[in-house]
């Protein structure tokens, strides 16, 4: 592999990289509020594909891609209002596996409405340009995935540190009785996390469709379980770690597919998380003595 | 005294129920063209009933969430499909890239290939075992996930093409004889399970489920009770993979992705987290329902009007729908960590009368 190969391919990861990320935020969010795997997520994602197909067959792009994000967003309340809150107070095996029980439905859910064939993703005008510098040709996709997925961590940055309901979601995160005694509104506060976890997982869902180019009911299940190894790289409730687990993990898989080893991959993504678990459990940017692992 | 009891009349109900199932196997082996079709769905109840008893064993009754079962399954599925399959026909079987000279006549009896396959999957479970099982609840449920697809992976991948034939898979698999042979040796299997967990390393099994803490201070080594816990639900799985392997009788990498785990993990929901009877019964309702609801995947029509619900899938989704229902109404599954047991049943019975005698006796 010579160096414009390189190039070209860890620009490509860069870009599967930045939805990794946008994903990985939101299982992060999640987890770092309720201690919860939220193995729907990447389903959430999946479904959002869905969503952009059948809106876009009926609506102006603009107007489509803001009904998908609407769409999803709402789903995703919905899954915790319906599947999460319930069990608030119950084990943590009950919850997780009613988030397995939720993918498993979201799965078969789309499978019998949309069938298992694979759906084309429309092609919103513009995002698919072919682009040429110097030796590399991509994609204005390519090129724009990472710019707004490292916006988009800049404004919830700043969402989480400077508003006040950021405050709220990091004093339920911190200690969620606690933070209930003070007056914080728990069940506003978690829907809230949801809803911007699934409208990222909206936006990364356009983002690495239009990239593919195809949806079918199981196109969410692995990614979503790369991101979550993205989230924990990074270190569990750190939206910084999300960012660079996701972009780690993204360029790594590229480049192990480059050098003709795909079929290791996605057991890539695990021999990182073992690794990590085993000698940083709290990952790169992980808060420390929280008793998690 | 109560004890006895016990013993007598749900032993005798067990011993009756084998007795007619053996009967009716062997009616149904008889008729074998005819009844094809349940045949079938029994092996494959049988089959899924063992394996979902042994993911019971490390989830429901030593309370480690472990996903990694479709990785033990493909280890036990391979490992007996390679010493299994007829000498004369593994040219037809590799024929893309060749088998190992080593394996070429490497052919054992069905009961000693499935011990092997048990084996090899409890060796890989030991090793796993040591860094996973520090971890604690969702980890562990991903760690063990992620090392049933780092398996997948390498069975798929073409360094394996001479042992595993890679990406296509294996077949030619010698099935099983009759429905009774499939039924012996779950029925084995299943009674050497319900001995561990009855024995005193099941209830030490059970008591780091309710308290870690509790059960280090009796004097339980924790790490220990936990990786034997792990290797025996893993050798018992890896068996039932080698089964699953004679029932479907060609196997490759996908047949074990996580949607197999999250099948049996179904069934251990259904029929509730530490509970034996309810896998069994669990195993046998789910893989028959699944069977019996085909119906709603073809076009049904009243008076004429095609309802548009039924088509392909719908009852996959409910499926779906009825495990949310029994995670979310029925947090411990039908049986909830219970016994189906006609004898618990008298003395509940009993007590109840006790109960109202003692009202009465009050008032």
């Amino acid at each position: 592999m010579n160096g414009m190969q390189f190039l070209q391919h860890a620009l490509t990861g860069i870009s599967v990289g930045g939805c990794y990320a946008l994903i990985a935020i939101g299982y992060t969010l999640v987890y770092g509020i309720l201690r919860l795997i939220n193995f729907a997520h990447g389903d959430i994602f999946m479904i959002a594909g869905y969503f952009m197909i059948f809106s876009f067959a009926v609506l102006p792009f603009p107007i489509a891609i803001i009904v998908t994000l609407v769409l999803t967003t709402l789903l995703g309340i919905g899954i915790e209002k319906v599947a999460y809150s319930p069990l608030r107070n119950a084990p943590r095996m009950s919850v997780m596996i009613s988030a397995i029980g939720v993918s498993y439905l979201l799965q078969n859910l789309a499978t019998y409405l949309f069938t298992a064939i694979p759906q084309p993703y429309p092609e919103i005008p513009g995002l698919k340009l072919r682009i040429e510098i110097g030796n590399i040709s991509t994609s204005f996709v390519t090129l724009i995935t990472p710019i707004i997925t490292i916006l988009i961590v800049v404004g919830l940055l700043y969402l989480v540190n400077k508003t006040k309901m950021g405050m709220a979601m990091r004093a339920v995160s911190r200690d969620y009785e606690a933070a209930s005694l003070m007056g914080i509104k728990l069940n506003q506060t978690i829907s809230f996390t949801f809803a911007i976890g699934s409208l990222l997982a909206a936006v990364g869902s356009i983002l690495y469709f239009t990239d593919r180019s195809t949806v079918f009911p199981y196109s969410g299940s692995l990614p979503g379980l790369k991101c979550f190894v993205a989230a924990v790289f990074g270190g569990i409730g750190s939206i910084p770690g999300a960012l660079l687990g996701g972009f780690f993990i993204g360029i790594c898989e590229t480049i192990i597919k480059a050098i003709g080893l795909s079929t290791f991959s996605d057991a890539f993504t695990f021999i990182v998380l073992i690794v990590m678990l085993l000698i940083k459990p709290t990952g790169l940017f992980g808060e420390k003595n929280i008793d998690k692992v | 005294m109560k004890f006895k009891d016990r013993i007598n009349i749900d032993l005798l109900i067990y011993v009756a129920i084998i007795v007619v199932s053996v009967i009716v196997l062997v009616f149904l082996d008889m008729n074998k063209f005819e009844y094809n079709y349940a045949i079938s769905i029994i092996e494959k109840s049988l089959v899924y009933a063992v394996v979902a008893l042994s993911m019971n064993i490390v989830t429901g009754f030593t309370g480690l969430f472990s996903l990694g079962q479709a990785g033990f399954m493909a280890l036990g599925a391979y490992t007996t499909a390679i010493l299994t399959i007829p000498a004369n026909v593994r040219p037809n079987v590799y024929y893309m890239n060749g088998i190992l000279p080593a394996l070429e006549n490497a052919v054992v009896p069905i009961p000693v290939a499935l011990i092997l396959g048990g084996i090899v999957a409890a060796v890989f479970a030991s090793l796993i075992g040591i860094p996973v099982l520090r971890l604690k609840s969702d980890y562990l449920a991903i760690a063990t996930l992620g090392f049933s697809e780092i398996i997948r992976a390498v069975i798929a991948s073409p360094m394996m093409d001479k042992i595993t034939n890679g990406s296509y898979g294996l077949k030619s698999i010698p099935g099983f004889k009759s429905s009774l042979e499939c039924f012996v040796y779950s029925l084995i299997l299943i009674i050497i399970m319900i001995l561990i967990i009855n024995s005193s390393t099941g209830r030490d099994f059970k008591a780091i489920r309710e308290d870690e803490i509790a059960a280090r201070s009796v004097g339980i080594n924790i790490f220990k009770t936990k990786e034997l816990s792990f290797v025996v639900s893993s050798f018992f799985t890896g068996i039932g993979g080698g089964l699953l392997a004679m029932f479907m009788r060609s196997i490759d990498s996908k047949t074990f992705s996580i949607t197999l785990t999250y099948d049996i993990l179904l069934i251990v929901v259904l029929g509730g987290i530490g509970s034996i009877t309810g896998s069994i019964v669990g195993a046998f309702f789910v893989t028959a329902g699944k069977e019996i609801l085909r119906f709603f995947d073809e076009p049904f029509a009243i008076g004429g009007v095609e309802i548009p619900l039924f088509r392909p899938g719908f009852r996959m989704v409910i499926f779906s729908i009825l495990l949310m229902v029994v995670v979310l109404f029925f947090r411990k599954g039908l049986l909830g960590g219970r016994e189906l047991s006609f004898n618990d049943f008298i003395i509940r019975k009993k007590n109840e009368k006790l109960k109202n005698v003692g009202k009465g006796g009050k008032a």
